[in-house]
């Protein structure tokens, strides 16, 4: 078992060569979450952007944030689409809302038992998933019930 | 100044679509497909592909518009255009931009088409093997979220949740597309009807709302479309249905990275419907053929709603399959099969099943056949939406 909520091989995450999401990963590797916030308007933006899509200016910084979050919505997928996936079985993928940082969103997976009911509106918070073995090393963001 | 306006200026003169196949079952290459689906549209339209002089398309079509102007014999290439997105959101949009071009003296005689043939690339319904992923990608496909199933499941989940509409009503529209099929020839799904027991008892593909039946199919074939300039097309051997209207586009932001598009539970098409219908000086309840791309029917039923057709607090009761169906139906929809039980033609089989409708022609055929909606690729960025009309609406 590899202690991950999904099993090995599925595709590993990276910020390719233009390195724009470069930060969140480094971030996610020392357990913190950080998203952009920008400089000019003070408006916090998700995903990762060249650009304030409210005042255009370039300035974005990258804030670390609490992972604390609602389940806006989410699904749980049966039907392998992946080789890695197949005969595992059902899994939840969630789609977290964080209202203390303009409503911005996330996914991940809802750990715990793959069967449970989801409650839409439902309190959750970030769980960092490192994966150290991995070349290059990398670290998901998990959500789970509060 | 002159009203600036595709209404009534250009017309589809000539359809026509290959043998339709299971994935992996077209004995013929992808290109030679969009050649065979050309050259029958031609035919049917009643001219040489040698007078063709334009080729729009859209989904990334590998069968580009030089080559296949080059293979057919194009005398001269004054049109060659690709929209810009994934899906089939193009698909009304390529024959919008057809439109365009044919309308502003661009070009006169231009192709929309697709050809597909999962079978010999990439399946939609497989995720690739690629072991590192970048983007938008490496915020979704570490967690499993990888198909396009996955990609748009959460915002169906959404709107059944803040409407509460019912899984029977996906049951409804995927029942009666299956039953247009079964008089179809062309259709993959003949043969193979549906009822509730066999809707209900289908396995999850994604819990909750994507039973295998609310999925669509995965094939191989092409289609193709002729426009050309509405005074032409009246005097041609078919019937013309006119370009009443195209829309195209998204909602703001609705490409917002890792599932941040401000209005989510969408098919995207809240804006586009509205200045669409503006355009053709019409209303949804003018609209007696309803053909709406099925990529899955969460996404029909969003796309229903947001043209209009139907009210999200109506949703349970309207969306049965005896309202839906020819026989006796009030919105007969996708008469031919659609993506779900025809052929997954990324939803250009609904524009040619649109214009047969027009035409009179259609296997499955509706009496109020003077304007047709066309609704391509919910969910996707950007969509679009097309309007077909008899001359009586003109
Ligand atoms: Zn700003």
């Amino acid at each position: 078992m590899s202690g991950f909520y999904l099993p090995n091989g599925l595709p590993t995450p990276s910020s390719g060569p233009d390195g724009l999401s470069q930060p969140y990963w480094d971030g996610t590797r020392e357990k913190k979450l950080r998203i952009q916030k920008c400089n000019g308007c003070g408006s916090w933006q998700w995903g990762p952007e060249w650009i304030c899509h409210r005042c255009h200016s370039f300035d974005l910084s990258w804030q670390e944030i609490q992972g604390k979050g609602r389940i806006y919505s989410y699904q749980r997928p049966h039907h392998p689409v992946h080789t890695a996936l197949n005969g595992h079985g059902p899994y939840i993928a969630v789609l977290v809302e964080l209202p203390d940082y303009g409503n911005i969103r996330m996914v991940g997976n809802l750990l715990g038992d793959p069967l449970q009911t989801v409650t839409i509106g439902a309190a959750v918070e970030a769980v960092f998933e490192p994966h150290d073995d991995a070349k290059p090393p990398y670290t998901l963001v998990q959500w789970k019930t509060v | 100044m002159a009203e600036r306006t595709l209404r009534g200026k250009t017309a589809i003169a000539g359809i026509g679509e290959t043998i339709y196949y299971k994935h992996g079952q077209s004995p013929d290459s992808e290109f030679k497909l969009a050649l065979q689906a050309i050259v029958k549209a031609c035919e049917d339209a009643g001219i040489s592909p040698h007078e063709v002089d334009g080729f729009a398309s859209y989904g990334n079509d590998r069968s580009d518009g030089p080559r296949l102007a080059a293979a057919l014999g194009v005398k001269e290439l004054k049109f060659s255009n690709m929209f810009w997105g994934g899906g089939g959101g193009g698909v009304c949009g390529a024959v919008g931009n057809a439109s365009a071009a044919v309308a502003t003296g661009m070009a006169d005689c231009v192709i929309a088409f697709r050809s597909l043939a999962q079978g010999q690339y990439a399946r939609y319904g497989r995720s690739g093997a690629a072991a590192a992923v970048m983007g938008d990608d490496a915020f979704l496909f570490p967690y499993g979220v990888m198909s396009p199933a996955q990609r748009f499941a959460m915002k169906i989940t959404r709107f059944m949740h803040d409407h509460g509409i019912k899984q029977e009503a996906l049951r409804g529209i995927a029942m009666a597309c299956y039953h247009h099929a079964q008089k179809n020839p062309n259709a993959v799904m003949r043969g193979r009807e549906l009822d509730e027991a066999k809707y209900d008892a289908s396995r999850w593909i994604i819990e909750p709302f994507h039973h295998l039946y609310d999925c669509c199919q995965e094939n191989d074939g092409a289609a193709a479309v002729v426009v050309v300039p509405a005074e032409r097309a009246k005097d041609m051997k078919n019937k013309a249905a006119y370009v009443m209207a195209c829309g195209q586009g998204g909602d703001h932001r609705s490409a917002a990275p890792v599932h941040n598009m401000p209005n989510y539970p969408s098919s995207h098409f809240g804006k586009l419907a509205p200045r669409m219908y503006e355009m053709a000086k019409m209303k949804p309840s003018d609209m007696g053929i309803v053909q709406c791309y099925e990529n899955f029917t969460g996404g029909v039923l969003m796309s229903l709603i947001e043209h209009g057709m139907v009210k999200p607090e109506e949703a349970n009761e309207v969306l049965v399959k005896s309202n839906l169906i020819v026989e006796g139906g009030k919105m007969p929809l996708n008469t031919s099969g659609g993506n779900l039980a025809e052929c997954y033609m990324h939803g250009l089989e609904l524009v040619i099943e649109a214009t047969r409708q027009i035409r009179g022609t259609a296997i499955n055929q509706v009496k109020n056949n003077d304007a047709a909606i066309i609704m391509g690729g919910p969910m996707v960025t950007p969509v679009s939406s097309l309007i077909l009309g008899s001359e009586a609406t003109l």
